[in-house]
């Protein structure tokens, strides 16, 4: 059975803690010395140019959680956001990129349905505030065979979620992006079913890795890659990912998702990463690193194994695809 | 002879226009490796791999079209262009085959030969390839007259399904947005249809015409 394979990350990429706590404590000095650089800068940038107020504003304040990191080599900025798919803005990777700038990320909510105590709107900037923000360095692997290393921030979903307040009826839990073909004119074609829906069982969802995302890179995120929220789940293919995210919507059965709609025997409810399970149409086994020239072997759970391979003990993962 | 030095030099000159997709590439390649823009972005592999590929299909169009055109347009002398149009569809296609086999799997035949036996988008896009190797080699004036106006013609209709498995290969690849290969298809249904009127409707004359002027490449 694949997911009795051990850990798939190398102990190389382990990093010590001894390391990683002298460089927390290093982060949270920077941080708070960036955080008084900032405010002060704020002011004067403010009264200097409403511009650079904005772009001092789109710093965000965090530590760096080691523990959930990589110690690989992230990709640069302009890899991460001149490459990625967001049907959205259009199918080409270079579209989002192009056509990103329409969104309006302020103002912003987003609201909690379903089986939940009380439905409820949060404000973008208070969902930001909700918990601590941590950097953290998650590998990233698409369904079409190529792979990214991204420092994102954020905090774990189950911190929202415990606020969201779910009834014992809550199983599931599916995100929902924005639709506004205004905004977002990809929209406007029938290339998929908007708006893009996605989701989680509730126990993936309570998973300590799958990261409630606000920023990339010490700032808030590029409209492209999802802002002004999104979901990060680096042990399932990028597009389990929901950017942009209106509405939570905790539910009793397992909640259609767009891909899974459009072509359901090529993209399951689950997507995880397995090298074992091909896609119909080409290999999983392999994957094209951006940066690198030869393909690298694809890791099962994308390496993360060691931590979420638990969630499905007893699953048919070729059935449960 | 006025006719014949007119025609060399458009055909130098469309020569040149044809090799530019190449060129440009190139050029990409260059400034990726200087860092400077407009490179091959991000993914530079896949930005070859689709460029050649989309060539390949533009050039096995254009040459599908000229016949129909000289019709249409009534510049029979277009035929001066087809066997150039037909070779640097071949030449594009050498390109994107060999961005696959050398780029992308490092000549990992393990991996290659279960990917064309397994993987039917390859598998149709390889047809594609292979369909075009025999056109190639006797696309010249000697292998015409070596097999045969006839035969030859016969022997270069394979272009059709060269044509046909390359648009399939397209369109079995993408994830959902066949808004591209269906724009491919469509200009590949209405050559296609073309051709089958002109045999469902034959006349003596037309054929008489077209196999005059099928010819003149060779004798030219």
């Amino acid at each position: 059975m694949l997911i009795k394979k051990p850990a798939d990350i190398p102990s190389s990429e382990i990093t010590p803690q001894s390391a990683y706590v002298s460089r927390r404590k290093f982060m949270v000095t920077a941080a708070v010395a960036l955080g008084a650089a900032a405010v002060a800068c704020n002011k004067a940038a403010e009264m200097a140019s409403p511009q650079k107020a904005e772009a001092a504003a789109a710093k965000l304040q965090f530590t760096r959680n080691s523990a959930l990191s990589t110690s690989e080599k992230p990709n640069s900025l302009k890899e991460i956001s001149t490459y990625n798919n967001f049907y959205e803005y259009g199918t080409d990777k270079s579209d989002p990129a192009e056509n990103a700038w329409k969104l309006r990320t302020r103002p912003w909510t987003v609201s909690i349905e379903g089986e939940v105590k009380k439905p409820k709107t949060y404000d973008i900037d208070q969902l930001t505030k909700l918990a601590p923000l941590e950097e953290r360095i998650y590998r990233h692997r698409c369904v079409e065979g190529w792979s990214m290393v991204m420092p994102w921030l954020g905090y774990s979903l189950s911190n929202f979620i415990k606020q969201c307040e779910p009834t014992s009826k809550a199983k599931y839990v599916q995100f929902v992006t924005l639709q506004d073909p205004e905004q977002m004119p990809g929209q406007k074609t029938g290339v998929l079913d908007w708006p893009y829906v996605e989701g989680l069982r509730m126990d993936e969802a309570m998973h300590p890795l799958a990261l409630l995302c606000f920023g990339l890179y010490g700032e808030v995120l590029p409209n492209q890659n999802g802002a002004p929220v999104r979901m990060i789940l680096p042990w399932k293919y990028g597009f389990k990912s929901g950017k942009s995210i209106v509405k939570f919507r905790f539910v009793e059965k397992q909640p259609p998702t767009t891909w899974n709609i459009s072509a359901p025997s090529e993209y399951g409810f689950y997507s995880n990463v397995n090298p074992a399970v091909d896609h119909p149409r080409w290999s999983q086994k392999t994957e094209r690193r951006i940066g690198e020239f030869r393909r690298r072997d694809t890791l099962m759970f994308n390496g993360y194994a060691g931590q979420v391979a638990s969630l499905y003990s007893g699953m048919d993962l070729r059935a449960n695809y | 002879m006025a006719f014949n030095l007119r025609w060399r030099w458009s055909k130098v000159v469309v020569f040149l226009l044809c090799l530019l997709p190449a060129l440009e590439l190139a050029l990409r390649a260059w400034n990726q490796s200087r860092g400077v823009e407009p490179d091959l972005g991000v993914n530079p592999l896949e930005h070859i791999t689709r460029a050649t590929g989309d060539w390949t299909l533009r050039f096995l169009l254009i040459t599908l079209a000229i016949t129909p055109l000289r019709k249409l347009l009534q510049r029979p002398a277009l035929i001066h262009f087809r066997r150039m149009a037909g070779l640097f569809a071949f030449f594009y296609g050498s390109l994107h085959f060999t961005t696959y086999l050398w780029f992308d799997k490092a000549f990992a035949w393990s991996e290659i030969l279960p990917d064309v036996a397994k993987r039917r988008f390859i598998a149709v896009g390889f047809t594609a390839f292979v369909l075009m190797l025999p056109l190639a080699i006797t696309s010249t004036g000697g292998w015409i007259r070596r097999l045969g106006g006839k035969r030859w013609q016969w022997l270069h209709r394979l272009v059709y399904f060269s044509a046909l498995a390359g648009v399939i290969h397209y369109w079995w690849l993408v994830k959902s947005d066949i808004r591209k290969p269906a724009i491919y298809a469509g200009i590949l249904a209405a050559l296609l249809v073309y051709r089958m009127v002109v045999w469902v409707l034959p006349s003596q004359q037309h054929h008489a015409g077209a196999r005059k002027l099928a010819t003149a490449e060779t004798v030219e």
